[in-house]
């Protein structure tokens, strides 16, 4: 496989061939890399069933925490505000970061439907976080679903978040998801009038289509009663809280999110080699719900946040190393998305278990 | 024309679980819930996924790779991203032994 990845690299097309039509996705699927069989760790059935056990009370109270939060900071916010205090800065930031980022891993465990056990819940909960983290609901929900079928694998995933080479200027537009948002906006309003884009429709089925357009008709209308708002207010105060937060407040997330993937190898057919687990503090991991454990998730998905750290006891002998911090993954990160930038095929390789070397 | 085949044994499966039974170069999964059995084709109708590695809660079989889910009693989708039915088999127990009519 390793082999077949540097001759891959070295025939890359640039980024072309990260578009889901026209790109590598052909040569994926003929070299047997499309919803192909991944390694699994060895996980006795009664263990897995434990794990997979669900409940409402434990995402109940990380969900009223997180809006608590996001509701607190914005009371902070408007009292800077109203004393036109440059205090406003850092809190209008905090709300911001709290509005989206969290919203991000938010989107992603009830998108899998394993946060709460009552299934309304999970779809509430995907609506709201979707809108905050600016995401088109569905398009988005259907994209998760090839990412976890076809992980990295270049020309089917399109949630590759540094295609290479590494491209900078994009980064640090996605700092305030700027790049992202540019992206959304368009779809967003074409979809608003009943149009689906082709490449969407290549991992969409069409029974899904009204509802993208249903969902990009009410963010519209949302966003078109905020804008109305500032003009009423004379203020951008409405879009400050409503709107903008998705900006400026992508910050965190793209940071987490840098950790999962970055700088690691493309089509291969193991999670160990592709993903990181980061051994991360307590607030991030309430902020991240957890999905520091990115190995783990990928091949058990459907484990619920909150048992994550114990499938990570359960399989840790079959995994590498985890990373002891945030820290020491960027450590790992920036140098290798350097080195990509001029060196596509370079890759972080990651140490094996012995007994599973494949 | 149609037959009952004798999967399993009511023991080998705990209660709300899934297991995987190969017949005839066909792939099932039966499963037992409340001291109830039902069966269904043994593959996610999105993904080529075996739903014997899956989550049963109640009656809902939950597909490990995307989380799709189906109604086992009668294999309606029930949320994304599985959008076709599951077809399922009439499935009894008789002397300890699980039977599916395929």
């Amino acid at each position: 496989m390793d082999s077949e990845q540097a001759q891959g690299a070295a025939a890359r097309d640039g980024y072309r061939d990260y578009r889901l039509i026209g790109g590598a996705g052909e040569r994926a699927k003929a070299s047997g890399l499309v919803n192909a069989d991944w390694y699994k760790c060895a996980v006795p059935r009664p263990v897995m069933k434990s794990l997979m056990q669900r409940g409402d009370a434990r995402a109940i109270r990380d969900t009223l925490l997180w809006y608590a939060s996001i509701i607190a900071s914005g009371v902070l916010a408007w009292l800077a505000w109203q004393a036109h205090s440059l205090w406003a800065i850092p809190a209008f930031l905090l709300y911001g970061t709290l509005y989206c980022s969290p919203a991000d891993s938010r989107w992603h465990e009830s998108g899998h439907g394993t946060a709460f056990k009552t299934s309304w819940m999970n779809k509430a909960l995907y609506q709201f976080a979707s809108f905050q983290v600016f995401r088109r609901p569905t398009i988005w929900r259907w994209s998760h679903a090839r990412h976890h079928t076809d992980t990295l694998v270049v020309g089917r995933d399109r949630e590759i978040a540094v295609p290479l080479p590494t491209d900078w200027l994009s980064l640090a537009l996605n700092v305030f998801a700027l790049k992202h948002a540019a992206g959304e906006v368009p779809k967003i309003v074409s979809s608003a009038f009943g149009n689906i884009g082709d490449e969407e429709k290549t991992y969409v089925p069409e029974s899904e289509w009204p509802k993208v357009i249903l969902e990009a008709r009410v963010t519209l209308a949302i966003y078109a009663a905020v804008i109305g708002a500032c003009f009423v207010s004379h203020s951008i105060l409405p879009l400050l809280y409503i709107g903008l937060p998705s900006l400026y407040g992508a910050w965190l997330y793209l940071f987490f999110g840098l950790t999962q993937h970055a700088g690691m190898p493309e089509n291969v057919l193991d999670h160990r080699k592709n993903c990181r687990t980061v051994m991360m503090n307590p607030v991030f991991r309430f902020l991240y719900l957890n999905m520091n454990y990115h190995v783990e998730h990928h091949m058990f998905p459907m484990v619920p946040y909150y048992a994550l750290p114990r499938l990570h006891e359960a399989v840790k002998h079959d995994m590498p190393p985890p990373y002891t911090s945030t820290i020491a993954a960027y450590a790992e990160i920036i140098p290798a998305l350097v080195r990509q930038t001029r060196d596509p095929s370079y890759h972080v390789e990651r140490p094996m278990p012995a007994a599973t070397q494949a | 024309m149609t037959q009952w085949i004798d999967a399993a044994a009511m023991d080998d499966i705990e209660d709300e679980d899934v297991m995987r039974f190969d017949h005839d170069g066909r792939t099932f999964a039966i499963y037992r819930v409340n001291d109830a059995v039902y069966a269904s084709d043994g593959l996610c109708t999105h993904e080529h996924v075996h739903l014997s590695d899956g989550f049963v809660m109640d009656h809902v079989i939950e597909c490990p790779k995307h989380n799709g889910r189906f109604d086992i009693r009668d294999g309606r989708p029930l949320c994304a991203p599985v959008c076709e039915k599951l077809r399922t088999y009439p499935a009894k127990v008789e002397d300890g032994r699980i039977f599916i009519e395929v």
